[in-house]
C-alpha cells in the first residue's frame, strides 16, 4: 500500500480559505530510463488525482512522466461545511490509493 | 613558466608534511545551511518532507513480527519514541562481539539475524532505510554524541586517514572539498562541510531516501575512485570519523538535501 500524508486543517471558520497539502509515495517511473541491461523500464506513474469535499469534486490533477517521485500536490479551497475531504490517486498498473480527513467548519 | 614551476615545487614540498586543517567547532555548519529556501521548507514541515513516508513505513515495521521466533522490534525495545531516543546520535558504536564499530543499519541487521532469527535486510532496501529513518527520527534535535571510547580510537583514526587520503583518477581527498573548500561552488552546487547530521535522508537527486554509505559511494564515484561494496568496514570507519567530526551538532533525521 502506498503511504500518503495529508495536511489539512481539522477546524476552519465558514468561508475561510484553507490550504490542503498531499504527499504520496510512488516511484513515478518515467518509462524513458533504461535498466542495467539497456532495456527501457516500463512506465509506472500516477496519472490522476481527485479531491472531493463531501462527495463533490473540488480539485483534479493529471500527472505526467516529468513529475518527480513521491508527488506533492497542494491547493486551496473554501471551507463551506463540516464533513469529509477525500483524496484518490490512480495510475498505471491498476494503482489506486485513497485517503480521507474530516473537517469541522464553524 | 619559472614562477609557476617554483610554486608547484613549493606546494609539492609542503604537501608532504601539510595536513588539511579541520574545521573549528564554532565554524561548523550543517548542509541545511547551504540549501535554498524551498528545500529548507521541505525539511522543516513533516507533512511536506517526503522522507516521512519512509518513517511511517518504519513505524509499521517496528511492530511487525519477524523471523522464526515471531518477534518484533517492539517486543524487545517497546515504544521506539522512548527507547530509541538518542540512539542514532551515538552510532557508529563499538560492538564487542565483532571487535569493531558498526553503524545503525548494521545494528538493525544484527538484531534481525540474532534476536529475530530472520534474514538480514539488503543495504539500501526500502525496509532497512525505513527502520533506520524511524529510529533516527527519535533522535531529531539531539546532539550527536560519539562516545570517547579507547576501543574505537584506531577505527576513528583509520576513518580520518581515509578522509584525508587522495584517491581516484582526480586524485582528490574528501578533505580537499569538505575541509578546505566548503562554501565554494562545485559546478553549480554549494560544497557543504560534509556533516552526516540527517541520514538516512531524502535527496532530491535520488528522488528517494538513501543512507550515508550511498552518499559516500556517490562522492567516491565523483572522484573517479573505486567505491567499496556496501557494508565494507572502510565506510563504517569513515562514518565514525564523520560523526565524530560533527559531534555536538543536532540530528536532523530524516533530512532533505538537493
Amino acid at each position: 500500500m502506498a503511504r500518503a500524508l495529508i495536511n489539512a486543517p481539522a477546524k476552519a471558520k465558514r468561508g475561510e480559505i484553507i490550504e490542503i497539502k498531499t504527499l504520496i509515495s510512488h516511484n513515478m517511473e518515467t518509462g524513458f530510463r533504461p535498466d542495467n541491461t539497456g532495456k527501457p523500464v516500463p512506465r509506472d506513474i500516477i496519472t490522476d488525482f481527485i479531491c472531493k469535499y463531501n462527495g463533490q469534486e473540488i480539485f483534479r490533477a493529471e500527472l505526467f512522466p516529468a513529475i518527480a517521485a513521491n508527488p506533492f500536490l497542494t491547493f486551496f479551497t473554501v471551507a463551506t461545511e463540516s464533513g469529509t475531504l477525500s483524496f484518490e490517486w490512480t495510475g498505471d498498473n491498476g494503482f489506486s490509493a485513497t485517503e480521507s480527513v474530516n473537517i469541522t467548519v464553524e | 613558466m619559472r614562477p609557476l614551476a617554483a610554486v608547484v615545487f613549493a606546494t609539492a614540498a609542503l604537501g608532504a608534511t601539510a595536513i588539511a586543517a579541520e574545521i573549528s567547532l564554532a565554524e561548523r555548519k550543517s548542509g541545511y545551511e547551504f540549501m535554498g529556501r524551498e528545500t529548507r521548507a521541505m525539511q522543516d514541515d513533516d507533512t511536506v518532507n517526503p522522507a516521512m513516508l519512509w518513517v511511517l513505513d518504519g513505524e509499521a515495521l517496528w511492530s511487525r513480527k519477524e523471523g522464526s521466533v515471531a518477534k518484533s522490534c517492539a517486543d524487545c525495545h517497546g515504544d521506539a519514541r522512548a527507547s530509541m531516543k538518542g540512539v542514532a546520535a551515538r552510532y557508529p558504536a563499538f560492538n564487542a562481539a565483532r571487535g569493531r564499530p558498526i553503524d545503525l543499519e548494521q545494528q538493525i541487521n544484527i538484531c534481525r539475524t540474532e534476536r529475530q532469527q530472520s534474514t538480514p535486510l539488503a543495504f539500501e532496501s526500502k525496509e532497512l532505510l525505513a527502520l533506520a529513518a524511524y529510529v533516527g527520527r527519535q533522535s531529531r534535535g539531539m546532539p550527536i554524541e560519539i562516545a570517547d571510547d579507547e576501543r574505537t580510537k584506531p577505527f576513528l583514526q583509520a576513518g580520518r586517514e581515509l578522509f584525508t587520503q587522495r584517491q581516484g583518477q582526480l586524485n582528490l581527498s574528501c578533505a580537499q572539498c569538505h575541509d578546505d573548500n566548503w562554501g565554494q561552488k562545485l559546478a553549480g552546487a554549494a560544497i557543504p562541510q560534509g556533516h552526516p547530521t540527517g541520514y538516512p535522508l531524502y535527496r532530491l537527486e535520488w528522488q528517494a531516501l538513501g543512507s550515508l554509505q550511498r552518499r559516500l559511494r556517490n562522492c567516491l564515484f565523483g572522484m573517479r575512485a573505486v567505491s567499496y561494496p556496501f557494508g565494507a568496514p572502510e565506510y563504517t570507519d569513515l562514518e565514525l570519523y564523520l560523526m565524530w567530526r560533527a559531534r555536538g551538532m543536532p540530528v536532523e533525521t530524516p533530512a532533505v538535501r538537493p
